[in-house]
């Protein structure tokens, strides 16, 4: 009788061992996943209809057009054969595993900075909880001989950190665990920067982390019609005004009561923000609050009635304010202050004081969407004012919203306008994902 | 879409069918809801400029039935011959995702107790003999106390803008004295009155009578309800009935109810998929599913379930039910079977004031559930002793917003020109000076009034059509009579310099050619005795107990009410009982 019980011991331990194994493969496999949405991966590399990171999202750049490519797990077509040392290398130093460099479109220089660990859990979520698809993403159109790779090679040596230098830099920046976490997650895998920084014109980011220096998410240049904004404290185009719940709202459901996520933002809550944890995004948020002003230039917005005063005595007399009333002001209304979380505010809105007023104008020629999200299942949307509202329409209504209320910026023409049309935004907005309810 | 079998059907995507939906997918079911028209997001079909297009809205019926595929034949007395209704006029059912919840005007109201019971009610206080021969004056079999928990979860759903009278027992505002106890406020507060709205509840207060804001599933402020959808508050545009609402003001289903419903995994919505048929097992005792049509592709699919849900439009729900062979169908002449029984209506005239050129109505302002109402002539709220007649109507100036084409067909009123500057003259003054006051009246329900199978008459699909055979009763005309006639002196102490007071006279007969209102009701009524009723309490239907049919069909009368709200209260009523009961135990939720 002692034997067998002793056996069965044995063989208990052993089954034990392997649950608990097969439990922190999960747990492993999970926060890979987690890492997968905060990375924001799906944004470049799955097509809303096509299987999950099959690739294949077109970059239209200067040289040509190039595809994202097939991360699944297939070994002809994706990344079957990678060792987790070659997965790591593409990942943070865009070193692919025939040895050649990536186009930095891959945000391998913020990638940089993650740590081995997390490294580690995509590697296994990519292999092991994603579906191979046998599918090779279209080949790169650039002509020859811009199509040769060994240039960026170079690129890379001269301007992406090495990973051990990234990540001692990025995690000696706070000591403060909230604010450390909050760097981690917007220099590294949120890559914030990608779009937010300004880059020079040999393409690398003029800064990559809080402690590069004020340039840092200090807005920057136009992607897919839309121009990022600062993410830095500026008290009228940044996020100054913006509280740190504001910011965790934002990412969440794509509404705060000062603004509504648009344009190719869209994408990057839908995907990525909203299913980050309430801790994390307040990490996020706590970060970005801690952010100086680059342009201290800008005095403190303060909202100002004389606008508001001459349309409730309809007074049209404003360019413009005869188009705001009867476009506008049904939502936005004739204060400028909106309903908060459904339909945003004007008066005071970053958006309304960037300098390059790109995105506002293609907000009111397109019109803005906001998709379900898991939390905010409603779909607000704000509908296209082109071909409806003639270019010198759109101008003078622009002008009016960014003169109103407190806002102080730069007129817009008619000419600003007719320019903007020609590099609209893509019809679905962001990247045809957009559920419409 | 390729799944053959799922828990529950749920046919029509209106208020009912989306309640159902939301309930029974909580309720962890896998539920397939089928409409028969296209699919209408609020982003695409409440896009601004286009959705406030009268010509294509209201004037070409952008939101409703299309009678060219399937429509009703109506009669007004069973020695005629019933003729398809072919153009939108007298009512206007919805079609397409959201149903009427889309294009409704958002009035939201509960029920008046007693109309609940309004046959033991009647008979308490004047006898059996007060009831008019050839009236099936009926009970529904359940209570307002019953209901009162789900009026509130469909309120807070829906967004209801109001001002309460009495919550927990306790007076707390300025709300209906006539309406029963809340266990909790509105969610929002009541609309502001338009300047119209309130010299009517001035004139209505100094005559005695005891005014009240409207409920309106239009929001006063912006909103995020149960679900965590968001409503944007009415701005009084004046485009609610007939039209989505570009602001998201007005509780609909696409609003309030799908964009979540949407992201649950257990639900599909296929829409352009009419239900021809709910599927039998050889007892007629158990539906085994339903068989649809594409409408685009012609191709016919069956679908099986365990539970199916009509939530149809109210005479979509009968026409499925009679050619499905659930129940057995009403006979007028031995006044059984019960399917096409109590089909009932409302009694409405609109009435119109104008006033001195001092006082600027704005008819152009408006929202569609706003407004002031008296309750003095309404249900069992006045002695109907002396006058001999049952039911009632409540009044209101109800400005919902008159669009320019319907002004300026609609005119001055009474006898002005239809052309030259006599015309202009009256179309200004009517448009900035007038208001209208309506008797939004009940309507009982009569042996000879039923629904049935038009014995000639085919859709597009080969289906007879469903033939209603209606008229005005005395009972009825009487009851308008007056009420439109204590109209008179408020309008009067209004100030009115002219008035066009609207009744319906004696004898006269039910015109289809004019709007009158879309609600109409009974025909499959809930109650309890199998051989008077359809559907027992829960809305179950006596006969096949996996069929819940879930509709104003199942109000015994027509009443003074806007249905909407009584109908969502019937559906979280009748989810409930499902839910707790039912899904556990499948079978008859009462012994017949």
């Amino acid at each position: 009788m002692k034997w067998p019980l002793f056996v069965a011991c044995i063989l208990g331990l052993g089954i034990s061992a392997r649950a608990e194994a097969q439990d922190a493969d999960r747990t492993t496999l999970e926060k890979g996943r987690y890492l997968a949405t905060a990375s924001d991966c799906a944004a470049c590399h799955s097509i809303h209809g096509k299987p999950e990171y099959s690739g294949g999202v077109s970059f239209s750049l200067p040289m040509g057009k190039i595809y994202s490519t097939n991360i699944t797990p297939d070994p002809e077509h994706g990344i079957g054969r990678y060792t987790e040392t070659q997965f790591g290398q593409a990942l943070r130093q865009g070193i692919r595993r025939d040895g050649s460099t990536l186009y930095p479109a891959m945000p391998f220089p913020s990638y940089a900075r993650m740590t081995d660990s997390d490294i580690h859990a995509l590697f296994v979520y990519f292999r092991n909880g994603v579906q191979a698809v046998h599918v090779s993403a279209p080949k790169n159109e650039i002509p020859w001989p811009l199509s040769i790779r060994w240039p960026l090679t170079f690129w890379r040596w001269a301007f992406a950190p090495t990973p051990h230098h990234a990540i001692a830099r990025t995690a000696g920046e706070f000591t403060d665990p909230q604010l450390a976490r909050g760097a981690y997650l917007v220099e590294g895998p949120a890559h914030c920067g990608a779009c937010h920084s300004p880059r020079a014109i040999t393409m690398q980011e003029k800064a990559l982390t809080a402690h590069d220096g004020s340039l840092y998410l200090a807005g920057g240049a136009m992607v897919d019609g839309w121009t990022p904004p600062s993410l830095r404290q500026e008290n009228r185009a940044g996020l100054g005004r913006w509280s740190e719940d504001d910011i965790v709202s934002f990412l969440k459901t794509g509404r705060a009561g000062t603004g509504s996520v648009f344009g190719s933002m869209t994408s990057a809550v839908l995907h990525g923000t909203q299913k980050l944890t309430d801790d994390d995004l307040h990490a996020i948020a706590h970060y970005l609050k801690s952010l100086p002003a680059a342009d201290r230039t800008q005095t403190p917005w303060m909202y100002d009635p004389t606008v508001t005063d001459q349309l409730h005595k309809a007074d049209l007399s404003p360019r413009g304010a005869r188009i705001y009333v009867d476009h506008c002001a049904a939502c936005h209304r004739t204060d400028g202050r909106g309903y908060p979380d459904v339909f945003p505010p004007l008066a005071g809105n970053p958006v309304m004081m960037q300098d390059d007023p790109a995105s506002l104008v293609h907000i009111v020629q397109k019109g803005a969407s906001l998709p379900a999200m898991a939390t905010a299942p409603s779909s607000i949307t704000m509908p296209a004012f082109s071909p409806g509202l003639t270019d010198q329409q759109i101008a003078d209504v622009v002008t009016f919203i960014r003169h109103a209320w407190g806002n102080n910026a730069s007129a817009v023409s008619a000419e600003d306008v007719r320019t903007l049309s020609k590099n609209m935004p893509p019809p679905e907005m962001a990247d045809g994902t957009l559920s419409l309810n | 879409m390729a799944k053959t079998h799922v828990d529950a059907i749920v046919v029509g995507a209106g208020w009912a069918g989306s309640i159902m939906a939301k309930e029974l997918t909580e309720a962890g079911l896998s539920v397939v809801m089928l409409e028969r028209g296209s699919e209408r997001t609020t982003p695409v079909e409440g896009a601004y400029p286009e959705s406030i297009d009268e010509l294509r809205g209201a004037v070409r019926k952008r939101l409703f039935q299309n009678l060219s595929q399937s429509t009703v034949t109506i009669r007004n007395t069973m020695d005629q011959t019933a003729l398809p209704y072919r153009q939108l006029a007298a009512f206007l059912p919805g079609e397409g995702v959201g149903g009427a919840g889309l294009h409704w005007s958002g009035v939201h109201f509960r029920v008046a107790p007693e109309d609940l019971r309004l046959r033991s009610s009647v008979i308490e206080r004047y006898g059996e003999k007060f009831i008019p021969e050839g009236m099936n004056l009926q009970d529904y079999g359940v209570t307002y106390e019953e209901l009162e928990p789900f009026f509130d979860k469909a309120e807070k759903v829906f967004g209801t803008s109001g001002e309460a009278y009495k919550v927990q027992g306790k007076i707390v505002g300025n709300g209906n004295v006539f309406s029963p106890d809340r266990s909790d406020n509105f969610p929002l507060p009541a609309m502001k009155d338009t300047f119209s709205a309130s010299i009517f509840r001035d004139a209505a207060s100094n005559a005695g009578y005891h005014p009240y804001a409207l409920p309106a599933a239009n929001a006063s402020r912006q909103y995020t309800n149960t679900y965590g959808c968001q409503m944007g508050p009415c701005n009084f545009c004046g485009y609610c009935s007939g039209y989505d609402c570009y602001l998201d003001s007005k509780a609909s289903p696409n609003v309030n109810i799908l964009p979540v419903l949407r992201q649950d995994p257990g639900f599909t919505l296929i829409p352009n998929a009419h239900v021809l048929r709910v599927n039998l097992d050889s007892t007629k005792t158990k539906a085994t599913g339903v068989t649809y049509l594409d409408t685009k592709t012609r191709k016919e699919t069956s679908l099986s379930a365990d539970l199916v849900i009509l939530g149809a439009f109210q005479f979509n729900n009968i026409h499925l039910m009679l050619v499905s062979g659930i129940g057995k169908p009403y006979d007028p002449l031995s006044n059984t079977g019960t399917i096409g029984r109590n089909f009932v209506y409302q009694t409405i005239t609109s009435s119109r004031v104008w006033l001195p050129s001092s006082s600027y109505t704005n008819q152009f302002v408006g929202a569609g559930g706003a407004g002031v109402a008296i309750d003095d002539f309404n249900s069992m709220n006045f002695d109907h002793g002396p006058l001999g007649f049952v039911g009632g109507s409540p009044v209101w100036v109800n400005q919902a917003g008159t669009k320019p084409i319907a002004a300026a067909t609609g005119a001055g009123g009474g006898g002005t020109p239809r052309w030259g500057s006599a015309y202009k003259d009256a179309l200004i003054n009517t448009y900035k000076h007038s208001l209208g006051i309506d008797a939004h009246g009940s309507n009982m329900a009569y042996r000879d009034v039923y629904l049935d199978l038009d014995p000639t008459w085919k859709d597009v699909y080969g289906q007879p059509l469903l033939r209603m055979t209606f008229t005005w009763k005395d009972n009825d005309i009487r009851m308008n009579q007056y009420v439109v006639s204590r109209i008179e002196p408020v309008a009067r102490a209004m100030g009115a310099t002219k008035m066009n007071l609207v009744h319906l006279d004696a004898g006269q007969p039910f015109d289809t050619r004019n709007y009158q209102t879309t609600h109409l009701g009974g025909g499959a009524i809930m109650g309890e005795n199998p051989q008077t009723s359809a559907l027992n309490r829960y809305l179950q239907s006596w006969d096949v107990s996996n069929v819940f049919v879930i509709g104003s069909n199942a109000f015994p009368q027509g009443m003074g009410y806007n249905p909407t709200g009584m109908v969502a209260a019937l559906a979280y009523w009748a989810a409930h009982h499902i839910r707790t009961t039912y899904l556990k135990s499948p079978g008859p939720l009462v012994k017949a």
